[in-house]
Formats: C-alpha cells, structure tokens, sequence
C-alpha cells in the first residue's frame, strides 16, 4: 500500500514538474512587456501602498485597454514587500529576476532608499509614486544623483519654495513670519526652503520662532510674532498642531493671513473654529476639486474601479505609471527596450499628470505645479495650481 | 509691552498649572501618595466636556458635568484602588497609581480612538480680545486668571475656615490622632480627592479652551508639569502649590519669550531636578505647619 502511495505521488510531482515547464514554455515573451510594481499592499503601511497599486493598476488597465504599448501587453508584476527594506530588496530582485524592464515603487521613503542602492547594480529604470525625502534620487554624502530613480510626488522643501513665491507673487505679501517644528525633518525642511526663497524674491521674513515636537503651547513664540505685525504667517507642520497654534495666534492678537503646507490636509475636521483660519491657503499634491480635464477623467475612472475617492497616493500612483509607460514607449518604438534608453526618455519627460505637468530636474525630482486650497467661508476651495 | 505680554501669557499657563498642582499636593499631604492618575483625571473631564458640547448642549450644562464626572471619577478610583493599599508601603501606592493613569489613558484610547477631537472651545469662551495699547489680552486669559483667583480663594475659606478642612488638616497632620478625636478619616480623604479633583475639573476646562484639542494622553504632560509645580512650591503645602504652578507658567513662557522654546520642557525638568537636589521641599514645604 505504501509502495503504491509513493509512487503516485511521485507521478503527481513530476506531473506538477512538466505543467509548470510547459506553462513557462507557452507564454510568448514578445506580446508582452513585464513592469514591476513593489509596494506594501500588507502591514502597517499598506494604505498607503494599496492607494499607490490601484492608481498603477487603475493607468495599466487603461493603457492595455487602448492597446497597450505598440501592440504589446503591459503586464504588471506585483511584489507584497510589507514596508520592510530588506523585504523590499528581496522583491527588488525578485523583479529584476522575473525580467521586468522597469519598476514603479516603492512607497514609504525607507525601503525606497534601500532598494535604491541596491538598484545601482543593474540599473534598472524605476519610479516612485511617494518616497518624498531627498535621499531618494539624491546621496547627500557623495554628492551622487540616482538617474535610474524617479518619482512622480514633490519633495518637501519645494512646498515651502512654491508657497513663498505664491504669497509674494499672487497674494502681494510684503512681510512673513516662520512659526516651525524644530523636531521634523519635514517642518524644518520647508521652513528653511520658504525663508531661501523669500529672501531671494525679496519677501522680508520678520519673524523666525520654532517649538519643539510635540508642543501644545506657542503662546510665548505667537505673542513675539504679534509683536513684529507681519501681514502672513508660515506655518508648516500637520492639521492637529495647525488648530492648536490657529487658536492661539488669534488669542495672541495676530491678524496675518496663514500660510501651510500639505500636512494642512483635513485641517478644517480639528479646527474649533473655520473662522481661525479663514483666508488661509495651504498646498497640497492633488485635489479631487481640481477641474483639469486630467484629474475629473481620471476621478470619474477611478470611482468607477473601486468605488471611492482616489487619495493623493492613488492620483500620484497613476502619475508614476504614465510617466513610466510613456518613456516605455518610446524606447519600445526605438526598438531599444533597455535601461538606458527608457531612463534618458524619463528624464525628458514632458507631459500633463493628473498632479500637475511633469518635467525632471537634474536631482529626478519633478518640477510640477502644486495645487492651492484656499480656506474660505469655513471650507476647502480649490483655488488653483500655482 | 512685550514683556507684559509674555507675562499675561504666563500668568494664564500658571494659573492652570496651579490648579492642576493643587490637587497633587492636597492628595500628598493627606494620605502621602503622589496620585499620578491625576492628569488622567483632567483628560476624562476634557473629553466629558467635548461629548456634551458635540452633543449641542449647553456649556454650562457641559462644565457643571465635567466637573462632577472628574469627582465622582476620582472618588471611584480612590475607593477602588487607593483605599484597599491604605496601609501598604508607599511604594504600592505609587506603583498603582501610575497603573490607574496608564488604565485611564489607554481606556480613552478603547472609547474614544487615539485620534485628537477639537474642543469647541468658543462656545465656552467666546473669541474675543481686549486690546490695551499694544498689549493683547484674550477672553480666555482674563477667564482663567479670575476663575483661578476665585477658586483658590474658595479652597482657602474651605480649608481654613470650615469644619472639614479643619478635619482636613487634622488627618494630614496626624492620621491616628485624627482617628483618636473621632474624625472620619475615611469620608475626610475621599472629601480631598474630590476637592482636588474639582479643582481638576475646573482646570480641565480652561485647558481645553486654550489648547482646544482632546486626546487619550493629553493629561500625561500637563500632570507631570503639574507635579512639578507642587514640588518647586513644596508638595503638600497649598498656597505652595499656586506660588508653584504660576512659578513654572512663567518659567515656560519666558523661555519661549527669549527664543529657546524648545527648550521649555527640558527647563520645566531641569527645575525638578534643581529643587530636588537644592531645596527637596521646595518654596514653602517646611515652614508650613497645617498641611492639607
């Protein structure tokens, strides 16, 4: 009995052996065209990686649907990283072994980092949806740019450049106070790309007061920029510590028209009191009341998808893929599919994304408009891309 | 001007110091326990107040409830977990009141998500400010210093001058001896904690309505800041406690004034542990003799 068990189910391995090499053996290379996608689509992350593969899926199923690239199917490789870096190399390579010509991720700034290095070997074109942090296309210490790493979002410190010339140039701003968390990269960086900025256009920063992270009271720092009565104040920090610091600066006496940054989002849900920060205009990557025909086509597909709004990362997902399919393209019709080729077509990239037209500086980074939301009559209005 | 700015700002952080001090140092000179809970106690009135306001009630209706919320919730852990260890080491006690502030924050977390909620804080004070020459003063500061003023006055009488608060001040000088000469040391302790958390309650609205955001762990930070302020006045000693409380507000706000505001907490500690190595009973904690 046991003999004849064994000896099934060695017939049943080899069975299972030959499928799969005639799976392999069937499929025919040339009608396809491998991307990979590495994103956290489980974890604590995986939100974020979730809205990022549904925008790319969302692009990917668009462009087959149309006839893919020259005829060719875009087959979308998924790899599960979980937010962990050393998953996320193992997916790297995991790709590059699958044979992808490119890959759109990954998602939160760590894992990118690491498989950014890991990338330098081979080369292999890719994009990140939302990795925000310079380090990503950028090695500080050796002063090397990654030209094999893209990303469709904006990096910090250029909210704070874009929101300095918007209130001297659109809004007329004469003078300005900083009011900045010295605890976060993220509020320090913008902080002191809005004060280089300034200064270089000629708008007089009066004021520069910090706190430290965490900080519930700015009374002392508000009541010293009240003082020096600047017309606008830049506060670039998230929406809890924003309804916090609204209340105070209006207790402290100070009148200036509010200036924020993208970490504004949602700020209207903990405010007390729209009429706090009423006038106030904040950036942000996207906005679903952008009325470009770009974002409502790409809303209208995405709802009906997945049935609900898509968040900044899905549009910037849907971004990373068009860029990316783009320079495929084009190298495909070169009839030169190679790393090279499809990265000196991504650096050229010039086109109109649902976030803003696109095109690289000499870091990867897009140079792109940012969408202003301008508070008023206690609600969010789109007020334009700047 | 701008120093009598700052100051008005300090007087106001101060005041709400004081009042959140004085429930520290009423607790310690009577049963001699450092209620760390007492922070916790502050949020749970924050958060009382936020449901009735969202609810669109009346404000009054919604201070009169949190105030009776944080007593009967003070009472309730006194009974509960403080009572059955009266006679255990100081140690249990401390120990177990740093368990019931970490079972309260964590509790809130469970019923009310770790996500902040904003405190409607202008239907309790409305937004208005007072302009005197260059100095502004908002609603909100002139209603904290005088609620504040009017609070410690009324713990002054109740403790000086009424039948409990001599009772009060029986049982913190000798427990056994108050025993002896028949006092109620049982309903006299319980009486403290819920004069002390009263006053948390009353401190938890003026809070809310300067820093108009609720969280689970909102009262950890203002608790320890106000456990500071008790032992910089001398833990045990109530007119200590106020001198304390507006001690460290001033202390904040100046450091904040000067341009080193992330420095403010690390200042607020630094004092701690200055006081504890200089002077371990603080501003008024030895030349007391009826301590409460």
């Amino acid at each position: 009995m046991k003999r004849i068990l064994s000896i099934i189910l060695a017939l049943v391995l080899m069975l299972a052996l030959f499928s799969a090499c005639g799976n392999k053996g069937s499929k025919k290379e040339s009608d396809t065209i491998k991307v990979g996608l590495l994103a956290p689509l489980t974890g604590d992350v995986a939100e974020y990686g979730i809205a990022v593969a549904n925008g790319v899926r969302l692009y990917t199923k668009e462009l087959n649907a149309k006839g893919g690239i020259n005829g060719k199917t875009i087959e979308l490789v998924e790899y599960d990283e979980e937010g962990d870096a050393a998953k996320a190399v193992l997916g790297y390579n995991s790709l590059v072994d699958q044979g992808v010509v490119a890959i759109i991720g990954d998602v939160t700034t760590g894992p990118t980092v690491a498989v950014v290095s890991e990338s330098q070997a081979d080369n292999t074109p890719m994009i990140t949806a939302s990795a925000t942090a310079a380090a990503v296309t950028y090695n500080e210490e050796t002063g090397q740019v990654y030209e094999n790493m893209f990303r469709s979002c904006f990096i910090d410190p250029f909210q704070g450049e874009k929101m300095a010339s918007f209130a001297y140039e659109e809004l007329g701003a004469k003078s300005a106070a900083v009011l900045y968390n010295n605890g976060s990269d993220y509020s320090l960086g913008v902080a002191n790309a809005f004060i280089a900025k300034a200064e270089e256009i000629g708008l007089e920063i009066i004021a520069t007061e910090s706190y430290a992270d965490g900080s519930q009271d700015f009374q002392g720092q508000l009541t010293n920029i009240a003082a020096k009565n600047p017309d606008t104040l830049f506060v670039p920090d998230y929406y809890n510590v924003i309804a916090l610091v609204a209340q105070q600066a209006n207790a402290a006496g100070i009148t200036a028209r509010m200036l924020g940054v993208d970490g504004w989002d949602t700020v209207l849900d903990v405010v007390t009191d729209a009429s706090l920060i009423e006038g106030a205009y904040y950036c942000s990557g996207y906005s679903t009341q952008d009325t470009r025909e770009e974002v409502q086509t790409f809303l209208e597909a995405y709802k009906a998808e997945y049935n609900n709004e898509p968040n900044m990362f899905a549009a910037q997902g849907y971004d990373a893929a068009m860029i990316l399919y783009a320079a495929i393209a084009k190298a495909d019709a070169d009839g030169k599919l190679d790393n090279e080729t499809i990265i000196s077509y991504m650096k050229a990239t010039d086109m109109n994304c649902v976030t803003g037209h696109v095109t690289f500086d000499e870091f990867n980074n897009p140079n792109k408009t940012a969408v202003i939301i301008n508070v008023s009559n206690g609600g969010a209005k789109y007020w334009g891309n700047y | 001007m701008l120093l009598l700015s700052q100051l008005i700002n300090g007087l106001q952080l101060g005041s709400i110091y004081a009042l959140v001090a004085l429930g520290y140092s009423m607790v310690y000179g009577i049963i001699m326990l450092l209620n760390f809970a007492h922070g916790d106690i502050i949020m749970a009135g924050g958060y009382i107040a936020v449901l009735i306001l969202t609810a669109g009630r009346n404000p009054v209706l919604a201070i009169i409830l949190a105030i009776i919320g944080c007593v009967l919730l003070s009472v309730l852990i006194e009974k509960v977990a403080y009572k059955p260890l009266r006679s255990a080491p100081r140690i249990s006690l401390l120990i177990t009141a740093i368990g019931v502030s970490l079972f309260l924050q964590n509790m809130a977390q469970l019923l009310f998500t770790a996500n902040a909620r904003s405190f409607p804080n202008t239907v309790v004070i409305p937004a208005i400010n007072f302009r005197i020459g260059s100095i502004n003063i908002s609603l909100t500061a002139l209603v904290t210093i005088v609620v504040t003023i009017i609070s410690m006055i009324c713990l002054t009488l109740l403790v000086q001058k009424t039948k409990m608060g001599k009772a009060m001040r029986a049982v913190s000088e000798d427990t056994d001896a108050a025993k002896l000469m028949g006092i109620n040391v049982n309903s006299t302790i319980t009486f403290t904690f819920a004069t002390g958390s009263t006053l948390a309650g009353i401190g938890s609205i003026l809070y809310c309505c300067r820093y108009p955001l609720v969280s689970p762990t909102m009262g950890s930070l203002l608790g320890l800041k106000a456990f500071v302020a008790a032992v910089l006045g001398g833990i045990g000693s109530i007119p200590g406690a106020m001198i304390g409380g507006l001690a460290i507000g001033f202390a904040e706000v100046l450091v904040s004034a000067v341009g080193l505001s992330e420095w403010t907490d690390a200042v607020v500690f630094a004092i701690l542990i200055i006081v504890l190595l200089v002077k371990p009973t603080g501003f008024l904690g030895r030349s007391m003799q009826e301590k409460v």
